[in-house]
């Protein structure tokens, strides 16, 4: 890898994830080797240990996402990648950390399920990334990559988020951004102020302080309580850390609504729909929890029309539905996951093409 | 005036949560003597297991992280790669380590991960109801084996002492009892031998205890103590299994 006149560098969204790790300054990484995410531990693999960092190949998906909680527990900053059948491993261990209130990274590279399925572009773990996953009913943030440059921001911003919040993040990408090579810009890591990590296990010495990290919550009113607490945490989320890209949303009859590699499908076919004089935008989330509820609201104040499209059946839909205005419609258009799924520009021009002229024969030109 | 007998300072003054009988209150006593004794309360983390042995932090007055059931030698393996100038050790019973967590010991036991392990064999799950272990014995009635362990049908008891000596990794493993003096003065000093090599950085250190469970095997807390040695001991012979000091 060589950085180039521009001061960027080509490479892949999976390496991206890797360098960003460790300009965030994590510590230890724990990972199992699965397609089509295998780069991020073979880059860490050579470049963590350089660095004096740790790098493990575990025995399992669980064994690593536990080695993350154990590293995590102790304040460092530490990170786990998998695909598909492997978050669903990993699930047991992210509703521990998320019970014990634990920070950490996970990267999930998703392909085609369910089952073994397949290693193509896939959006059909969206529920599965974005209500919790695992057991008792948590959420954690959900940061969704379009490019390989935001392979390597959000990646970052998923360890301050992460730290600041004491919730876990996902970022969540598909094989194609992960597979995917781009140049981009290696920015350095924001200088931004996050709370110590008073509640780690690092041992007493020091504070004196028992320290204990854990997810039992036995006494009455205990459980109920955490429940709650957190409940307030998810909306402050809501309220401050929504992140979302609109283009040429402002006088858009019809907003295509779709996030990561879907997206950036969409952003070309609604350039080739405007070229056609179609009044057409594009409404992109990029946190998916927190969902941006209110900027969904807030478009279809005057756009009636969204078009969302998705590499499964149908996920995502249901918080576009959740948060337009109840008099807006939802269209939608899906490619659910497998081999030669992931739909051209054209073929989604042709989509937007038609549900236009639906928009037209509601509403008028 | 000389103090023969005080309560371990890495042991909190509460009660315990046991039922009466059962060994896991001595376990936890030997293992905080440990700690006095190689003077390491202050940068010990412990992480607790599921089962009887989840409320270490309740007792231990040392740092803790609670693990998902089974998987505390990959959170310890975390946790020790993470801040490895602290001594870290598991707890854990015999269904959290020999069966949802086989994979988890074993690895982290090939690895030679610097942590110590204790392991209490009771030979039943304790706080699920006394349901059939991966230690169970042939013939042992449980609430799940309720005509007796058939090998056939469920395989023979896990030995761990045993099974993780056959690894290069492994530094010191050990089954001792608590079930009378003489075995008590023995188990004490083999843990405090495990958590020596860990300060020494030798490697993977493993204590198997065996231990009653008067309450899920129907017995009296002397009676349980008795089998033991008249039924435990025979089939899990006591002993080292692998000291590297040796090899």
């Amino acid at each position: 890898m060589s950085v180039n006149e521009t001061g960027k560098v080509f490479i892949k969204g999976n390496e991206a994830v890797a360098m960003a790790a460790l300009e965030a300054g994590c510590k230890c990484y724990f990972g199992y080797p699965i397609t089509p995410q295998s780069d991020i531990p073979e880059y860490l693999s050579r470049e963590l240990v350089k660095r004096g960092g740790v790098f493990i190949q575990a025995e399992s998906e669980i064994g690593a996402i536990n080695m993350l909680l154990g590293a995590s527990a102790t304040g460092v900053r530490a990170m786990t990648s998998s695909s598909g059948p492997g978050i669903s491993l990993k699930q047991e261990g992210i509703s521990y950390m998320a019970g014990a209130e634990l920070p950490g990274v996970i990267v999930d590279i998703m392909r085609a399920g369910p089952g073994l399925g397949g290693i193509d572009a896939s959006q059909a773990d969206y529920f599965q990334a974005t209500r919790g996953g695992g057991h008792g009913g948590y959420r954690i943030i959900v940061l969704a990559p379009a490019s390989v440059q935001e392979m390597y921001d959000l990646t970052m911003l998923a360890f301050d988020l992460s730290d600041q919040y004491r919730i876990p993040a996902l970022v969540l990408a598909d094989s194609a951004i992960g597979q995917m090579k781009e140049s981009i810009v290696l920015n350095a890591r924001k200088q931004i102020s996050l709370p110590d990590k008073s509640w780690a296990v690092r041992g007493r010495a020091g504070d004196d302080q028992q320290n204990v990290v854990k997810s039992l919550y036995l006494g009455d009113g205990e459980m109920e309580a955490f429940h709650w607490k957190m409940h307030a945490r998810y909306q402050t989320l809501s309220d401050y850390e929504c992140r979302w890209e609109e283009v040429m949303t402002t006088d858009a009859k019809l907003i295509v609504t779709a996030f990561g590699s879907t997206s950036r499908i969409a952003k070309t076919a609604i350039t080739m729909a405007r070229e056609e004089g179609l009044k057409v935008g594009l409404m992109r989330p990029i946190s998916l929890f927190p969902f941006p509820k209110k900027a969904y609201a807030q478009l279809s104040d005057h756009c009636k029309y969204f078009l969302d499209i998705e590499l499964s059946t149908g996920q995502m839909i249901d918080d576009v539905r959740l948060s337009v205005a109840r008099d807006a419609e939802v269209f939608f258009y899906g490619r659910p996951p497998g081999a030669g799924s992931l739909p051209t520009p054209e073929e989604l021009l042709e989509q937007i093409k038609k549900f236009y002229q639906t928009v037209i024969s509601h509403q008028g030109d | 005036m000389k103090t023969v007998f005080k309560r371990p300072d890495s042991l909190k003054n509460v009660q315990t949560h046991f039922c009466p009988g059962c060994h896991h209150g001595s376990v936890h006593r030997l293992v905080a003597e440990a700690l006095d004794e190689h003077k390491i309360r202050s940068e010990t983390i412990g992480v607790a297991s599921v089962g009887c042995s989840v409320f270490l932090y309740g007792y231990f007055d040392v740092d803790v992280i609670e693990s998902p059931h089974g998987r505390a030698p990959a959170v310890a393996t975390g946790a020790k790669r993470a801040r490895p100038d602290r001594i870290v050790f598991t707890y854990q019973g015999d269904g959290d380590l020999a069966a949802i967590g086989m994979s988890e010991i074993i690895h982290a036991a090939n690895r030679g991960e610097d942590f110590t392990v204790i392991f209490v064999n009771n030979t039943t799950y304790g706080m699920t109801g006394g349901q059939m272990a991966p230690t169970t014995l042939p013939g042992q009635k449980t609430s799940t084996s309720p005509y007796g362990r058939d090998v056939k049908n469920d395989g023979a008891p896990f030995k761990m002492a045993e099974l993780l000596a056959q690894l290069e990794g492994v530094a010191f493993t050990a089954r001792v009892a608590v079930n009378n003096p003489k075995n008590v003065l023995q188990a004490k000093k083999m843990i405090s031998t495990a958590f020596r090599y860990q300060v020494e950085k030798k490697g993977f250190s493993f204590i198997e205890v065996l231990a009653s469970c008067p309450t899920n095997w129907g017995m009296q807390p002397l009676a349980a103590n008795q089998r033991v040695s008249d039924e435990m001991i025979p089939y899990f012979p006591l002993g080292i299994y692998r000291n590297t000091a040796n090899l």
